[in-house]
Formats: C-alpha cells, sequence, structure tokens
C-alpha cells in the first residue's frame, strides 16, 4: 500500500510545497534535522521498520478504525450520506497516537532515549506521553499555562503515564508557546532528544514526516469506503488546527481530482471579530516555528494571539501542505464558530450516540451545512479525528452546568 | 569597505578584541534605547547588537524572551528599530550597528525593502537567528547590494560544509553560538570553544566573535584570548530586568560592566 506510485510529489529534497514549508530554525537544529531526514528516509523503506509499525498500529492502536454510516444524521439533514472515520476509537481517543508510534519507532531506532512534545488539548501530550511510556523512554510534555487549566483531565493522564508536564508561561501561553519552549528544549538536549512533532508543521522533514504516519486515514479510507459503499466519496471533510488529520485523510486522495477536499478552521467568535485561528481564511503568508506558511500576524509581522474554544485549534499557523493545497485550488478552506462547534457536538451526541472532540466538532459544524447542498446519493467523510470525553468540563462552563 | 570590515580591520591592527553588547531595541521602553547606545559606545563597546523585539523568540532564554514581551508592550517592532537606529546615527557615524531577530518581520516588510530602510538607517549588519543559508538565496544578495552585512550563525555541531558556506556568504564576522542552548544558557566549556574557533579559523578569514553564555568579564577576557570578538546579552539585559523603573541605574549597571569587560579584554 505504501508504495502507491503519486505523480504529486511535495515536497521538495528542502521540504518545500511551492513557497512553503522549508527549514527556518536556528543553526544548531540544522544537524539534528539532516540526521532525522536521513532516518526518516532509509526506515520509510525498511521493510523491517514497517511491518513493525503495522504491527503496533494494529495491535496497540487497534487499526483499522471503522468507517461508520451515519443514517439517523444523514436522513434528518435530508441531503448526502455521511460517513465518519473513526479515529475517536483508536487507543488514548484520537488519531494523533498514529503518528507517535511512527515518531517513537523511528526515535528508538535513532538511539535516543528521550523524547519531548508540544501539546494543546493534550491529545498528543497523552498519545506521546503512552508510547513513552510503552517504550521505557523519558518524556517530557510542554503545555500552555492556559491549555494546562482547560485540559486538566489530559495533564492528570500524562502525569499517570509517566510524563512531566511543563506548564508554559510566556506569551500567550497556548500552543504556539509550548511549541517554542519544546524547541528551546530540543536545542538544549540536542543529542539525547527526539522532538515528537504533533501536527504535519515545523521544519522539513516534520510536514512530510507526519503527513506519511497519518496517512493510513486516508489509505484505510479508501478501501473502507469501496467495500462499504462500492465507491470513494465525493467529499472530505476534516478540522485543520495544524492540520495532521486533514492531511493525513486527503494526502491518499489528492490525485483524485473530482473528489472535494474541505479543511474546517476555527472561526472562535467570528472570523470578522478577529477573535478566532483561521490563518488560511483570514492570515497571509510569513515565517513561524521553522516553516513559511500561512500566519495569523499584525501589521510588523508579530503573531497575534488566537482564538478557539478548542485547545487543539488555538494556533496561528498550519502546517505548509495546506497552505500549497489552498493556493494550488485542490482543497478548499472554511470556517467554522464555536457556536457551531457545540452545535454539532450536541447534534452529534444525541443523533448518533457519538461525542465528539471539540476540534472534530468542527469538521462536523462544516459537514452538517454541506450535505443538505448535496443530493442522497452523494457521499460526504468527515474524519471524526478525537473523542469529546476530555471536554466535558469545558463544554459544561460553557453552558453554566456545574458537576 | 563596510564599516564592520574597518572596525575590525582597526582592531587587529591595534591587537584588541572586539566587544559587542546586545540590547534589545525598545527594553523597558523606546526612550531608553538610544541614550543606551551612547553610554555602551564610550563603555567600551565597537559594535553594538539591537535585537529586534519578536513575539516568539524560539531561540532565546527567559531574560531575552522577557526583553522582547517588555518592548512589545510598548508596540516596539521592526520599523521603529530602524528608526532608533537611524536616531542613533544622528549623533555616532562610527560605532557598527547589527540588528539580530527573527525572519518573519523582515518577511512581513518584504527584503527589498527591509534592505533599503536598513541601509539608510544606517544599519551595518543583519542577523537573522531562523534563516539558514538553505533559504536565504534571495535575501542575502538584496543585503550585498544595500551594502548590509549579512552575519550567521555558526554552531558547535555545524559541518566544515555548512561553515564554509556561511563564510562564502557573510559578510562582517561570523558569530559561534558557544554552546548547544537558548542564549543566556550557563554551560559554557570553554576548551571546547577554543578548539571548535581554532578549526573554524582554519576555514575562514572572517572575524570570529563568540557569544551566549559570556556571563562577566573573566568569560569575556578567556574567550579573547581566542575570539576576535565577544558578544554579551543576556548578563546587560538582566541589568535593565533589575532596575526597570530606574533607567538611569540600568544604564549605568550596564556601562559598569561593559567597562569591566573592556579592562579584561584589554589586560
Amino acid at each position: 500500500m505504501r508504495d502507491e506510485i503519486q505523480s504529486y510529489n511535495l515536497p521538495d529534497d528542502c521540504g518545500h510545497f511551492g513557497p512553503y514549508g522549508g527549514i527556518f530554525v536556528a543553526e544548531t537544529l540544522m544537524e539534528p534535522l539532516e540526521a532525522l531526514k536521513a532516518a526518516y528516509h532509509r526506515y520509510m523503506k525498511d521493510p523491517e521498520f514497517l511491518a513493525e509499525l503495522d504491527h503496533d498500529l494494529n495491535h496497540y492502536v487497534g487499526r483499522p478504525s471503522p468507517i461508520y454510516h451515519a443514517e439517523r444524521l444523514s436522513r434528518e439533514l435530508g441531503g448526502a450520506q455521511i460517513y465518519f472515520k473513526r479515529e475517536d476509537l483508536n487507543h488514548t481517543g484520537a488519531h494523533k497516537v498514529n503518528n507517535t508510534v511512527g515518531q517513537a519507532l523511528l526515535a528508538k531506532r535513532m538511539g535516543k532515549r528521550r523524547v519531548i512534545a508540544e501539546t494543546g488539548a493534550g491529545q498528543h501530550g497523552v498519545a506521546t506521553a503512552t508510547v513513552a511510556a510503552r517504550l521505557g523512554m523519558e518524556c517530557v510534555v510542554y503545555m500552555g499555562a492556559v491549555d494546562v487549566e482547560r485540559q486538566a483531565l489530559n495533564v492528570f493522564r500524562m502525569k499517570l503515564l509517566g510524563a512531566t508536564v511543563v506548564a508554559v508561561d510566556s506569551g500567550s501561553k497556548t500552543l504556539k508557546d509550548a511549541l517554542n519552549e519544546a524547541m528551546r528544549d530540543w536545542v538544549t538536549n540536542v543529542d539525547e532528544t527526539f522532538y515528537i512533532i504533533g501536527t504535519a508543521a515545523g521544519p522539513h522533514p516534520y510536514p512530510a514526516m507526519v503527513r506519511d504516519f497519518q496517512a493510513v486515514i486516508g489509505r484505510e479510507a479508501r478501501g473502507q469506503m469501496l467495500g462499504l459503499a462500492g465507491r470513494l466519496p465525493d467529499a472530505l471533510v476534516a478540522c485543520v488546527g495544524g492540520g495532521s488529520n486533514a492531511i493525513g485523510l486527503f494526502y491518499p486522495f489528492i490525485e483524485d481530482r473530482d473528489i472535494a477536499m474541505y479543511g474546517v478552521e476555527a472561526a472562535g467568535d467570528g472570523i470578522e471579530t478577529g477573535r478566532h485561528s483561521a490563518p488560511l481564511s483570514a492570515g497571509r503568508p510569513g515565517v513561524l516555528h521553522g516553516n513559511r506558511t500561512y500566519l495569523m500576524e499584525d501589521e510588523d509581522g508579530e503573531i497575534i494571539e488566537t482564538h478557539s474554544i478548542s485547545a487543539g485549534l488555538d494556533y496561528p499557523g498550519v502546517g505548509p501542505e495546506h497552505a500549497w493545497l489552498k493556493d494550488s485550488g485542490r482543497a478548499t478552506y472554511v470556517s467554522a464558530t464555536d457556536a457551531e462547534a457545540l452545535e454539532a457536538f450536541h447534534i452529534l451526541t444525541r443523533l448518533e450516540g457519538i461525542i465528539p472532540a471539540l476540534e472534530s466538532s468542527h469538521a462536523v459544524a462544516y459537514a452538517l451545512k454541506l450535505a443538505p447542498t448535496l443530493s442522497s446519493d452523494k457521499i460526504v467523510l468527515v474524519n471524526l479525528s478525537g473523542r469529546g470525553d476530555k471536554d466535558i468540563h469545558t463544554i459544561a462552563t460553557r453552558e453554566g452546568i456545574v458537576l | 569597505m563596510s564599516r564592520l570590515t574597518s572596525t575590525f580591520e582597526a582592531l587587529r591592527q591595534a591587537q584588541r578584541k572586539a566587544l559587542i553588547p546586545f540590547i534589545t531595541a525598545g527594553d523597558p521602553e523606546p526612550g531608553f534605547t538610544v541614550p543606551t547606545m551612547h553610554a555602551m559606545a564610550e563603555a567600551g563597546a565597537d559594535i553594538i547588537e539591537l535585537g529586534v523585539p519578536f513575539s516568539d523568540p524560539m531561540a532565546d532564554g527567559p531574560v531575552i524572551q522577557k526583553a522582547s514581551e517588555r518592548a512589545l508592550v510598548h508596540h516596539m517592532s521592526l520599523r521603529k528599530t530602524l528608526d532608533l537606529v537611524a536616531e542613533f546615527r544622528r549623533t555616532d557615524q562610527t560605532t557598527p550597528v547589527v540588528l539580530m531577530g527573527y525572519l518573519n518581520p523582515v518577511e512581513c516588510m518584504g527584503y527589498q525593502a527591509f534592505a533599503d530602510r536598513a541601509k539608510d538607517a544606517g544599519v551595518d549588519g543583519v542577523l537573522t537567528v531562523d534563516m539558514p543559508p538553505e533559504e536565504a538565496g534571495e535575501f542575502v544578495p538584496m543585503l550585498h547590494r544595500a551594502g548590509v552585512d549579512p552575519i550567521f550563525l555558526l554552531a558547535p555541531n555545524s559541518s566544515d560544509a555548512r561553515i564554509e558556506r556561511m563564510a562564502a556568504l557573510g559578510r562582517g564576522y561570523l558569530y559561534y553560538v558557544s554552546l548547544k542552548g537558548v542564549t543566556g544558557a550557563s554551560h559554557l566549556d570553554l576548551g571546547d570553544v577554543e578548539s571548535k574557533i581554532a578549526h573554524i579559523k582554519s576555514l575562514t578569514g572572517l572575524p570570529i566573535g563568540v557569544g551566549f553564555g559570556v556571563k562577566n568579564a573573566e568569560i569575556a577576557a578567556a574567550i579573547g584570548r581566542f575570539a576576535d570578538a565577544v558578544v554579551v546579552g543576556s548578563a546587560l539585559v538582566e541589568k535593565i530586568a533589575a532596575a526597570q523603573d530606574r533607567p538611569e541605574q540600568a544604564r549605568k549597571d550596564i556601562a559598569d560592566l561593559l567597562a569591566a569587560m573592556r579592562r579584561a579584554l584589554d589586560s
């Protein structure tokens, strides 16, 4: 399955997707990134490594994740048939673990005994702490102080798994600042440390490597849709923060030009209010965290604070491949507000008995708009990237309920 | 000959080493910067590095991160930093000024517009922390044409091929990062640095400055024995942090530390 010939062959050797991507880091990180690139290229062609990865994905993560036809929801909406790729059913509750299993195996091959990670909602932190526990590696997770507060459950999970969680108090105290602090740790402890970046962003080779580990989502979905519906879907929908679940679903479909791809950003209080996390919808190109991509910045190039009810989407940048897919017109980027995501959260919970993560609820929100515009013989495949248990407290607080 | 090159040439003839202080523009407020630049030149600085505040200073330790945050509270920016350099140039036409910062504010202004404005303001060199030579193909020739020296960072793990590449693109001097870490770190190994500088000098004729972890006059003097320039940043910025509401005191503390470093370097 991995030897599928793709004539779409980005990025180039230096990590460029058109003008986006690349390697924009301090000199000390150039050598470890070169070493990582070499290891990644070597092991992604190594049958033994790939067999171990497949084994772990099947027996530890629980892959393949099912595809579920949401018949009741589809009927209520009266349009296209909605199918969900159930990444929420993975071990640890989200798609993040596909990537951490892969990167941790790579870390082991490279002889690193310490892993670090940044996290927003805590899902990537949990997924990293999980694989570190299994492989007996030291694990340090950086998390914005604001996120530590709103994702207390995941913080406790990480600690139970033996990770050290460092609350980051600088800047806006959210995901971007956690990433800054993880980069500072990496540059200081570079010889023994492997930095497991959680999204398809950062300096090359991370965007390509994370995409390749997450592409299992789209590869499985192709086969499952053919088996279940007898054909491929007409549209794909996924939420986009950094964009790893979206690129994981989209990538194996990029050459199927007649399949529409929708990435859903977090519009927060509304794009027009400026309080959002939607750089593809309302930002412009710049350089942050090792890559050139769309950013939310002020007129002087300072990064501005973002807002989303969902900690996992609360980030001012986006993976560079999404920037390229936007400019090339291959994918369409839309947005959903906090309120729309919350409404979608409740609808999915009540109609299908699936409690989605707030991040994934943004994708659901757009699917609720899209499906009624299409006829009932069309298929919309939504990536349900994570489960919502971690968000129960946020939702209760927002709705004035004391648990 | 650029102001940086002639400064190093004069120092070489006098058998002296360059002292290069760093402060962040607009820290703790914009009015502090220019008088402090003059005070540093008077205390023995040969070249001044001026940090351009950035919201996400990934390569900086807590001391310089906080300096950026203090400056950004006053809406300091790349444009305003250039204004401060122009103001400094009105009364000092000899001390070279190097801007040190991150790429995004420069991208936002536009490479050519920045090169032109930097030249007009009297900037002599530009050090962009997160722009390695691989990504600098468009920007560096613009700086060369504007007569502004691009300055590259070398690290303990830079390969010979990379050192040679940066030596070919760089002008003025090369900045050797003395340790794997962020600014203001405290695990400097002088023996390591000395042998690495000797090796770098076998590959390039450009002057070599050493920074990261230079905390006091003793370390400065030790580095001056084998490098061409000593860069001191966090140790000065700490003086600002400690006396934010007493600018005269902060300025005096900075000048005193620099004067002590100057004496140690010259003895």
